[in-house]
């Protein structure tokens, strides 16, 4: 059994691999989905997997700073749900099928 | 006396400062004897000038009056002061003198009129700026005067101004007057920059003196000229003379016979340095120009109707003589002829406003004759007018007819023969209008009930203010040749009088064949003169044979016309052009960039499309590019 | 020279004063708004005259200077000046607002019409006082806000589009000129040592290479060209002139079309020489085009008012040659021009205004008649036209004549054909001139009414200065001369332009000339 488990440390590059395939996933997300919500909670995913990537570096180099910054973009994120799912969730009390295609009052 | 010149243009001004405060309180007729008082005071000053200047010997007759200084700039410094000489001093005399008569003249003449005072106050300020214009001692003052008599010419003619016809007339003449001024300044520019002065004094100094280059004196005589052309109105600007006779007769008779448009012949005599110091074909052009013109006017005046229009294309014909004598050099005969002209154009013009007072403002002489009885006085004048301009001994005009003629002569025998062939035409129109208005049969009968007759039309006599100054003119026709006599030398008064202002320029034809056989053109004068006058009588009195007055010469060759159709045709349309270039290329240019760059944004608007996914897309494609920048500079 | 009193200083503030005091009293009381604008500027006039009396007139170089540092790291400093070129200005400035100020209504808005007068006159005085580029930029942009809402606000249909255009365009050519002014700070530091916008600093000391110099002085020349205008930059005046209200178009022309020539003349002459002389063929040119083409464009317009407005383009193209002709004469008659022109083009403006008011048309095609109703106007339209065609006596020849006589020694064939100018001007205002007063009265024009005794007060003291002015101008000249003189030994020592001179006076050797001086001067 212990043969079996021969399974490798879990090093930094893992973790960045990761976090690549989260924003990744986050990126494409945004691109093509076209619910408001689900476009917002792809870009919590980015925000979360630049967070991970910070940890992973910081711990990598030993360097606290990485981890300063991941306080920074925790209380952007935080504020930044707050405002935008606001506006989201007033626009959707109108009508709940509305896509983000719809909504193109802002163009020139 | 010489210390008071200044006293000689500052009393019209008075009189137009007086009657433009207090002419509405003044009234009919105190604003006219206003302004004749102002006149005829200025004229008694000219007279003690005058004198003055004769009580000293020929070579000091030359004072500076400086009132202030005018324009100091630099190296040019033009002053506000008048010249009392020779030539200035006969200018004044005969400005002032017949401008009090023509005053008093138009007091009876204007009676009536609602603008009684405002025409005196024209009057006045018309006699200070030709005051200005003759006294002033440089050519800046000089041309005060000559823009004054200008902008007063334009009020004076357009004074009925409700009449369409006037008004059009005036704006002619000023603007026409406008093309000869761009010439005298040029003039005045080209003389500064290379004497480095206005002033006569110094400008006639250098010419003298052999400083001024031949080139560039021409230059100034030749801009003078043009100067000239427009107010003596010489071809080709001479043609808002013939329209200025929509003024009333005073103003044509003060202006446009006497006075004003004299300016010319006196600011070249004036300027006769300058001219003797050009090149020869100077004088030539000048006195060519000035033949031409005379036949042209003279052959015009044969086929007019109108009794002013006689007299104004006669006005032009007479001018061209006094350009003649100055082309060949002759400068005292050509003032002695603007005097004469003056006496007896004047008296001529006065005579028909007479007649067309009298005849309650008809003008045709078609509808005239026969009165000579009805207007004595009037017609006795007229008729030694008439014998004056003619050129019929011993009346003035012969003597200084013929002393043009005789320098002519000695100048160029082409130029002298269309001198003679227009004195003959001059003796035939005059001729012919004397006969039409004075003499035949009575016509202005058969048209009384079409002009809608009301009350005894008969015409009458003009009153006392108007027939005293014809009697006054009239006396100066019969005797003003006495001033220059060509019998001996110690008869020529004028000459003697004037040189010390051109006996440099002055040409001396005592050499010549003309000068030598002068009694025999002298008679040639006499024997012209005679048998146009004889020809006319033939025409007109004993209707021997058929008049000739083809409508090409009543329509004044159509030169007028064609100016008039090129001014108003092709010129106005080019005038619009260019205001429509402006409005819509060169304004079209800026409102296009203005619309372009609204087109421009229009397009780049679409990039705005309010979709939020394709600006993710374009902010991821911007951050993938961005990256690989970076990462790809390093290995690059 | 430095006096105890800020008088320029003031000149300037208290326009501002004046324009936020206006503003901040309700609309409620309009008398003492209309009192207080009426103080401030009759204040700001009263101390111009007191400049101009006190002005010393052999004096060549600023007086009442006026300097502190403001942005000192970046060299910009409070420094006004005057010196004969710009006192007149100055002074015509103050006594053009209170004349427009009590003597024009605007028929509605009267706070913010005042407010912005004020404002504006502020402006005004700044550009001509200003001796540091950087705050001469302030000022020369400050007039344009005021200006705008001036033209956009009140009276006419095509308004808005006359202020927009007015606006943008002028503003597009300052854009140029505050490159031109950094870039000539920044350059001009090599040379001095330390970074300044100070006029006289920069032009004493700085020197540039040619090729700099030209492109520096083009810059300039840009923003001054659309001001002043120069064709064929000049569009936008017939419009911004036509749509303005009364007194809009009075200020308009008689100073802020100044400030233009002005610039020229304390800029771009004073600071780059070199790069004048260079240019001088092409702006001759563009001068004399302009005056013939203006007169020309004059001469074909119906509406009365625009015809005055290319009128303007015309005279100020005869100022331009006088610029760049660059002689004692020419420089001076230039200087006298622009004030000149303020009076009399201010003046037929106001007249113009006065025939709306009566008869709220400016076609010419519907006036005909009116010397016949209202001589007394017809007199004063009259005067004041003469003055414009430039006839003797007047004031508009003595400053066309100088020009003339001085651009002919250096530019002999440009000044010939602008001489031609004369006849242009004649024809376009007697034509006009004939088409509105000349003529049976019809029925609309019967009522037009006399001038008014408040109107006339107002023409009266144009018309005195157009008559003194016009005869007796020496005392203008004598403080105007020192100056230019300055200006022009300025540019023949920085540039290889050689002034013209006329040939020595000699006494002339005629019979005993004897001089009698009449008591007076």
């Amino acid at each position: 059994m212990s043969v079996m488990f021969s399974l490798a440390e879990p090093t930094s590059t893992w973790y960045l691999v990761l976090s690549a395939v989260l924003f990744g996933i986050g990126t494409i997300g945004v691109m093509v989905r076209r619910n408001p919500l689900i476009m917002f909670m792809c870009i919590e995913l980015m925000l979360n997997a630049v967070n991970l990537s910070f940890v992973a570096l910081s711990s990598q180099i030993a360097n606290i700073d990485g981890q300063v910054v991941v306080f920074f973009v925790l209380v952007v994120a935080a504020a930044e749900v707050v405002v935008g799912l606001g506006i989201i969730v007033s626009i959707m009390r109108r009508r709940t099928t509305l896509t983000v295609d719809d909504m193109s009052g802002l163009k020139g | 006396m010489l210390d008071l010149v200044w006293l000689i243009p500052a009393l019209p001004l008075a009189g137009f400062l007086l009657i433009l405060l207090f002419g509405r309180i003044l009234g009919e007729p105190r604003a006219g004897i206003l302004a004749t008082l102002m006149t005829a005071s200025s004229f008694l000053v000219v007279v003690g000038v005058y004198f003055d200047l004769l009580s000293r010997t020929a070579e000091e007759r030359h004072h500076v009056v400086t009132l202030f200084s005018w324009l100091p700039v630099g190296s040019l410094q033009v002053d506000m002061a008048l010249l009392a000489d020779p030539l200035s001093i006969t200018m004044a005399l005969f400005v002032t003198g017949i401008g009090s008569l023509i005053h008093l003249y138009a007091i009876g003449y204007m009676h009536g009129d609602p603008k009684f005072s405002k025409f005196f106050l024209y009057l006045n300020l018309f006699v200070f700026s030709m005051l200005m214009l003759v006294l002033g001692e440089n050519l800046l003052v000089t041309f005060l005067g000559w823009e004054g008599v200008g902008a007063c010419s334009y009020f004076l003619i357009s004074f009925w101004h409700t009449r369409d016809s006037a008004a059009t007339a005036g704006k002619k003449a000023f603007v026409t007057n406008r093309v000869g001024d761009w010439g005298m300044m040029v003039a005045m520019f080209l003389a500064f920059s290379s004497v480095g002065t206005l002033s006569y004094a110094g400008i006639n100094a250098a010419a003298d003196g052999g400083k001024l280059a031949a080139v560039t004196a021409t230059g100034i005589a030749m801009m003078l000229f043009v100067g000239a052309c427009g107010k003596s109105a010489q071809l080709p600007l001479y043609i808002w003379l013939p329209d200025a006779m929509e003024g009333p007769t005073p103003v044509s008779a003060l202006i446009h016979a006497a006075t004003m448009v004299t300016s010319g012949v006196f600011l070249l005599t004036r300027m006769a340095p300058v001219l003797h110091a050009s090149y020869p074909w100077a004088g030539d052009v000048i006195a060519t120009v000035g033949a031409l013109t005379a036949l042209f006017a003279a052959t015009i005046a044969v086929a007019q109707t109108d009794i002013k229009k006689v007299l104004a294309y006669s006005t032009v014909s007479q001018l061209g003589f006094m350009f003649l004598a100055i082309g060949s050099g002759a400068y005292v005969a050509a003032i002695f002829h603007m005097v004469t002209h003056a006496f007896f154009k004047a008296l001529l013009f006065l005579g028909s406003g007479s007649v067309i007072h009298g005849m309650h403002h008809e003008q045709d002489m078609r509808k005239m004759g026969a009165l000579r009885k009805l207007m004595p006085i009037t017609g006795f004048t007229f008729i030694i007018g008439w014998l004056a301009i003619a050129g019929i001994p011993p009346f003035a005009g012969f003597w200084s007819k013929d002393e043009v003629l005789l320098y002519a002569f000695a100048n160029n025998r082409l130029l002298w023969l269309i001198g003679v062939i227009t004195a003959l035409l001059t003796a035939y129109y005059m001729t012919r209008q004397v006969i039409m208005v004075f003499f035949g049969e009575a016509r202005w009968n058969d048209h009384a009930e079409e002009n809608g007759a009301h009350g005894d039309h008969t015409p009458h006599e003009s009153p006392w203010t108007m027939v005293t100054p014809l009697v006054i003119l009239a006396g100066l026709s019969i005797v003003g040749g006495a001033m220059q006599l060509p019998f001996s030398k110690s008869t020529h008064f004028l000459e003697h009088w004037l040189e010390p202002v051109v006996h440099h320029s002055e040409v001396s034809i005592s050499g010549t064949w003309a000068y030598s056989n002068k009694w025999l053109l002298l008679v040639v004068a006499i024997i012209i003169a005679v048998a146009g006058v004889v020809a006319s009588i033939a025409v007109y009195a004993k209707g021997k044979f058929k008049a000739i007055e083809p409508k090409i010469l009543a329509d004044a060759w159509r030169y007028d016309s064609a100016v008039s159709a090129i001014v108003g045709g092709p010129g106005r349309a080019a005038f619009g052009g260019v205001a429509a270039f402006d409005a819509k290329i060169v304004d079209g240019a800026v409102n296009g960039i203005g619309t372009e760059v609204r087109a421009a944004s229009g397009l780049l608007r679409k990039v705005q499309s309010g979709l939020v996914r394709s600006y993710a897309f374009v902010i991821g494609l911007g951050a993938v590019v961005l990256l690989a920048w970076f990462l790809l500079r390093g290995i690059l | 020279m430095h006096a105890s009193f800020p008088i320029l200083s003031a000149l300037v503030l208290l326009p501002i004063l004046g324009a936020i005091l206006v503003t901040v009293i309700s609309n409620k009381h309009l008398e003492y708004v209309k009192l207080i604008a009426m103080l401030f500027s009759v204040g700001v006039g009263g101390m111009s005259i007191w400049l101009l009396a006190s002005f010393h007139s052999h004096d060549s170089g600023f007086q009442f200077v006026s300097q502190h540092d403001w942005v000192s790291s970046w060299g910009i400093s409070w420094h006004l000046g005057v010196d004969g070129v710009s006192l007149f200005l100055v002074v015509l400035t103050g006594i053009l607002f209170p004349l427009v100020i009590l003597g024009v209504d605007p028929h509605h808005d009267h706070k913010r019409y005042l407010a912005w007068l004020l404002l504006l006159e502020a402006g005004v005085m700044g550009s001509f006082l200003s001796l540091d580029l950087f705050l001469f930029f302030i000022f020369f942009e400050i007039v344009l806000v005021p200006m705008y809402f001036l033209i956009g606000g009140w009276v006419y249909d095509k308004r808005v589009y006359a202020a927009t255009k007015f606006f943008l365009y002028t503003m597009l050519g300052s854009a140029f000129m505050l490159v031109g002014i950094i870039a000539t700070a920044v350059i001009a530091r090599r040379d001095i040592g330390y970074l300044t916008f100070d006029l006289v600093t920069l032009a004493e000391q700085a020197s540039f290479a040619t090729n700099t110099g030209r492109w520096l002085f083009v810059s300039f020349a840009i923003a001054f060209a659309v001001k002043v205008p120069i064709f064929p930059l000049h569009t936008w005046l017939p419009d911004a002139h036509t749509q303005a209200p009364t007194g809009g178009s009075v200020i308009l022309a008689g100073v802020l079309l100044k400030m233009g020539t002005y610039g020229f003349l304390r800029f771009g002459l004073y600071l780059f020489p070199e790069a004048a002389v260079w240019a001088k063929p092409v702006l001759l040119t563009l001068a004399v085009i302009g005056i013939i083409y203006g007169a020309i464009a004059a001469t074909m317009q119906t509406d009365l008012k625009r015809l005055v407005a290319y009128s303007s383009v015309a005279h100020l193209g005869f100022i331009v040659l006088g610029i760049f002709a660059i002689t004692s004469q020419s420089l001076t008659g230039s200087v006298m021009q622009m004030v000149n022109h303020g009076i009399s083009t201010g003046a037929l403006f106001l007249l113009v205004g006065m025939i709306y008011e009566r008869r709220h048309t400016r076609e010419i095609a519907e006036l005909r008649g009116i010397q016949s109703v209202a001589p007394i106007f017809s007199a004063a339209f009259m005067i004041v036209m003469l003055s414009s065609i430039g006839v003797p006596g007047l004031n508009g020849f003595a400053g066309e004549f100088l020009i003339l006589i001085g651009s002919f020694q250096s530019a002999r064939w440009w000044t010939i054909v602008a001489a031609t100018g004369v006849i242009l001007a004649a024809l376009y205002l007697l034509w006009a001139y004939q088409r509105v007063f000349h003529g049976e009265p019809d029925e609309a024009n019967s009522s037009f009414a006399e001038i008014t005794l408040r109107e006339g007060a107002l023409l009266m003291v144009f018309i005195g200065l157009i008559g003194f002015t016009g005869l007796y101008p020496k005392p203008m000249l004598e403080r105007i001369e020192p100056s230019v003189d300055k200006l022009m030994e300025h540019v023949v020592s920085h540039s290889d332009y050689k002034a013209p001179t006329t040939p020595e006076l000699k006494t002339p050797e005629v019979t005993t000339p004897e001089s009698t001086k009449v008591e007076g001067h």
